[in-house]
């Protein structure tokens, strides 16, 4: 009978609608990690409309604001993991469910979030756990298309979506000579760029050749564009619409994001930022300690993982666990996100980048470097510190309350807020378990009968 | 088609035999005896037939004693402040006081964990080497819907260089295990992490062989313009596989009890199964759906074999207390899905809701990063039982990387636990391996210390990585 009672709960609290609106919340009693400013300890933050209006030891409380007792309890900005195709792939072998791929080589002006899927199993799962924001990018192809940052509150794509473009995806490989092997065929993990790509680059010297004279090309057609739209000009390399997606690449207002993992590819895409006056950040970044002092002058950020330290080809053979904290060291601003492979981090896991940041942590990186690295080192290198990854006053009140340190197994993320809204919707995976927890399940048993 | 045509022909011997199972061929009765022949042994299919045996030989060890540590001994509650001591490759005593010879190598375990070396029993490490290049592509013998002949430990390439990776993450015994394009995809390996020329030199000795086979959307997307393209179809090609292999088994306890006559022919792909139905060989299947898998138990029943263990098994919460019921156990990721539909329904508390049913539940990587990261796996695992209030003790949790699978190989009287008399097989961690700051320090093989994290310089290394690996940083 009180078996029934739970499941009949657990499915009010799905059917009735959300009527969760910004509050005003204390938060009290806390360690409060801001980052953006050092860690304080026994703490108030204080949400309001929506934003962060207060973060200290002697904030005042309004009168009317919830309280949420947070002794013991750690107090965080909500996680970023910064590169998923979360709204993007729902289900890896099923293609109806994948909106992350172009089939051209070039597609700079392909914006992979206007197919972001708001009803996805995963925006539930991932925030309960803790991660609020997570980037999303195109899969597949050469120049694949732009990056964008979504908040996983509440709405349509449209609401959920927080800036987009963030950067242009460049994969040097195009998904071509990188890997000779396709594993993925029948492993259960089809690749989510499995769609064959037109005039992918045949090697490293032809892709990097083939980005300045695309970069080139996207200068030219700024200058000229009245000529070319009335044919008066030569064949420029990509489409109109790729070139003019590429516009605020040359003017230096937009990264582009660039795929590359040999010491030697990172080498190539210093010097091409270098002589070509973009800006760019690394994508994968294996060997990247090889050159971290580079990397750092160069200022250049670098997107990387810290499970990884198998040579799984001959542009990672010495990639280690090292490798986020060697260069955090050398003050290289380091993202981490999910990429060991294997788990699918790409949407189901994208939830798993705070254990990235703990084994970060166990392979040198500081604990602060960490925190950082999953939530203002993104902020910042995709131009939304002022809006999300610390607790700064002003910014949106994206808030996790832990129950212990964020990056440990046994630690649940007790309270998550998104733009001051907090949520328990129960994910899917939930009310399955829901439905399981005593077998035979209870969904056999009609509603308002207890079974005997 | 050879399926099919063996199935013919099984159902037109049976016809013949039936009830004379023990007919020593289907000649006529009223002949003479048949005069004995010596075939070459090529010609013979003899159960529990070892032709590629095991040379392994255990590595040098020292007696060695640490103590003062937490000991998860998967055989019992957590002993705090405990000792274990080793011998000769043996356990020789664990427990809270433990005496050891003057000679013996002393460690201080003081603030450290002491647990079984970790047992993987789904893995492609060696089939699957790193790099990822095509000569190196050597899993998925994906050529035909049945490839029983095909055998994981012809493709191991000792030099993979995730062999020495997986050492350091505490795993001291792998299940190699064909891919799962195939509805059956031939005999598993059983492997100790230990540097090798030859993977005889690896081989378990005395495990018996796993035999893999796969559920679902695997086999019906890689055969999908020749069959099988459905699920109905995967079933019918597991049962005529049966079928035949049936009728073989028969030909061949029936000529091997006599040697009498020409023997019959010989066929590796009905020979592993007919091993299979006698129960020499376990039964390792892939499985995401519960309604599959409860359809593979009436198969097993219905050929009379049994199905030791589901792998993956992502729905296995759903019929936990069937699994607990016919003895089958699951093995599981602690929180892939999503990457197609039959994995959809993922949940991270699957392990723990199967072990409460009383079935035999334990993790699997199937991965070479998760390989060396199982203690982690685990512990998401049972942070997830623990927050449905399963309350899942470290002693319980422990058991699902060690004992439980080591039960599933079939050398749980050999490996898996801390127990006096068990082969050495042991890890000590930095500290609690359920934390994510946690490290397997140092890892030992039947007692031979064979990774320590501390003696970077004396760690395997394999062929590929000589030449490749630098620690050089440019400026």
């Amino acid at each position: 009978m009180r078996r029934l009672l739970v499941a009949t709960l657990a499915v009010a609290s799905v059917i009735a609608p959300i009527v969760a609106r910004a509050e005003t919340v204390a938060i009290v009693g806390g360690t409060v990690e801001p980052v953006s400013a050092p860690r304080i300890a026994n703490g108030t933050v204080l949400i309001r409309d929506g934003r962060i209006v207060a973060v200290g030891t002697d904030v005042a409380i309004p009168a009317g604001a919830r309280r949420i007792d947070a002794r013991g309890k750690i107090v965080t900005p909500g996680f970023i993991n910064a590169a998923t195709v979360l709204g993007l792939v729902e289900l890896g072998g099923e293609e109806s469910t994948r909106n992350a791929n172009v089939k051209d080589a070039v597609s700079a002006d392909f914006r992979p979030w206007d197919g972001f899927f708001s009803e996805s199993a995963y925006i539930a799962s991932t925030r309960e756990d803790g991660t609020t924001t997570v980037g999303i990018g195109p899969g597949g192809g050469f120049v694949s298309g732009q990056t964008a940052l979504v908040e996983l509150g509440t709405g349509t794509a449209h609401d959920m979506l927080l800036k987009g473009p963030t950067g242009i995806l460049v994969d040097p490989s195009g998904g071509g000579f990188e890997n000779d092997a396709d594993r993925d065929e029948t492993a259960g993990a089809p690749n989510t760029a499995g769609n064959e790509i037109a005039d992918r680059p045949a090697s490293r010297g032809d892709a990097f050749g083939k980005i300045r004279a695309l970069l080139d090309d996207a200068r030219f057609f700024a200058a000229h564009q009245a000529a070319y739209d009335e044919g008066r000009t030569r064949q420029l390399a990509a489409s109109r619409a790729s070139l003019i997606a590429l516009g605020p690449v040359v003017r230096g207002q937009l990264p582009l994001v660039v795929a590359a993992d040999r010491v030697d590819d990172i080498d190539q895409t210093l010097l091409l930022a270098h002589d070509e006056h973009v800006r760019v950040i690394i994508l994968g970044g294996a060997e990247a300690w090889r050159i971290a002092a580079r990397i750092a002058a160069a200022h250049v950020p670098v997107i990387t993982g810290a499970m990884n330290n198998i040579p799984a080809n001959f542009s990672q053979l010495n990639q280690r666990q090292e490798n986020a904290g060697l260069l955090r060291r050398a003050g290289v601003e380091v993202v981490l996100v999910g990429n060991a492979g294997g788990g699918d981090e790409d949407q189901f896991n994208a939830r798993n980048v705070r254990f990235e940041a703990g084994n970060a942590v166990a392979y040198g990186m500081t604990h602060a470097d960490a925190l950082r690295a999953v939530t203002l080192a993104p902020a910042t290198i995709f131009g939304v510190a002022n809006q999300i990854g610390s607790l700064a006053p002003g910014t949106l009140a994206d808030v996790v309350v832990w129950s212990g340190d964020p990056f440990e197994f046994a630690t649940r993320a007790e309270h998550v807020f998104v733009k001051g809204i907090e949520h328990h919707e129960p994910s899917r995976q939930d009310l399955l378990i829901e439905r399981y927890r005593h077998l035979p399940p209870t969904h056999a048993a009609p509603p308002g009968q207890s079974t005997p | 088609m050879r399926i099919a045509q063996a199935a013919l022909v099984a159902v037109l011997t049976a016809s013949v035999l039936a009830p004379a199972i023990a007919a020593p061929s289907a000649g006529s009765p009223a002949q003479s005896p048949a005069p004995k022949v010596t075939p070459g042994p090529g010609a013979l299919s003899l159960p529990l037939a070892d032709p590629y045996p095991s040379t392994y030989v255990p590595f040098p060890s020292r007696p060695t004693l640490i103590r003062n540590a937490t000991l998860l001994t998967a055989a019992g509650p957590a002993i705090a402040h405990g000792s274990i001591f080793m011998q000769n490759g043996k356990i020789v005593a664990v427990g809270a006081t433990v005496s050891a010879p003057p000679d013996a190598v002393i460690i201080d375990g003081s603030g450290k964990y002491v647990t079984p070396g970790i047992v993987d029993p789904h893995s492609h490490i060696g089939d699957y080497a790193a790099p990822d290049t095509f000569s190196n592509s050597d899993g998925n013998e994906a050529t035909n819907p049945n490839t029983a002949d095909v055998w994981a430990e012809h493709s191991v390439w000792p030099q993979d260089p995730q062999f020495p990776r997986i050492l350091a993450g505490g795993v001291t015994t792998i299940q190699v295990l064909p891919g799962s394009a195939n509805l059956i995809g031939g005999r598993s390996a059983i492997l100790k992490i230990v540097p090798a020329q030859t993977v005889q030199e690896m081989k378990f000795p005395g495990a018996r062989y796993g035999l893999k086979m796969a559920c679902g959307e695997n086999p019906k997307r890689v055969y999908r313009s020749r069959g099988p393209s459905t699920r109905m179809g995967n079933m019918a090609g597991y049962r005529a596989a049966w079928i035949a292999a049936e009728a073989y088994r028969r030909r061949w306890d029936a000529w091997n009890a006599t040697h009498e006559g020409d023997p019959p022919q010989r066929d590796l792909t009905l020979e592993t199964l007919a091993e299979a139905l006698r129960g020499n060989i376990n039964v390792h299947m892939h499985c995401y759906r519960a309604d599959e898998m409860v359809q593979v138990m009436d198969m097993a029943k219905e050929f009379g074999y049994h199905v030791t263990m589901f792998h993956h098994a992502v729905e296995a919460y759903k019929i936990a207390d069937i699994l607990a019921k016919n003895g089958v156990g699951a093995t599981m990721w602690a929180d892939w899905g999503g990457f197609k539909q039959e994995a959809m329904d993922s949940v991270r508390a699957n392990i723990g809701l199967v072990d409460a049913a009383g079935a035999r539940a334990m993790i699997h990587s199937d991965d070479p990063s998760g390989a060396q990261r199982l203690n982690q796996e685990v512990a998401k695992a049972m942070a997830a039982a623990n927050a449905i209030g399963l309350n899942v003790s470290e002693a319980q949790a422990v058991k699902w990387m060690t004992i439980n699978p080591a039960w599933a190989l079939g050398l749980d009287d050999r490996i898996g636990s801390l127990e006096a008399g068990k082969n050495a097989d042991v890890v000590l961690w930095t500290g609690d391996p359920f934390s994510v700051y946690t490290k397997a320090e140092k890892t030992w093989i039947d007692g031979a210390l064979l990774y320590d994290r501390d003696d970077p310089a004396k760690n395997w290394e394999t062929d590929f990585e000589l030449g490749y690996r630098t620690s050089a940083v440019v400026r």
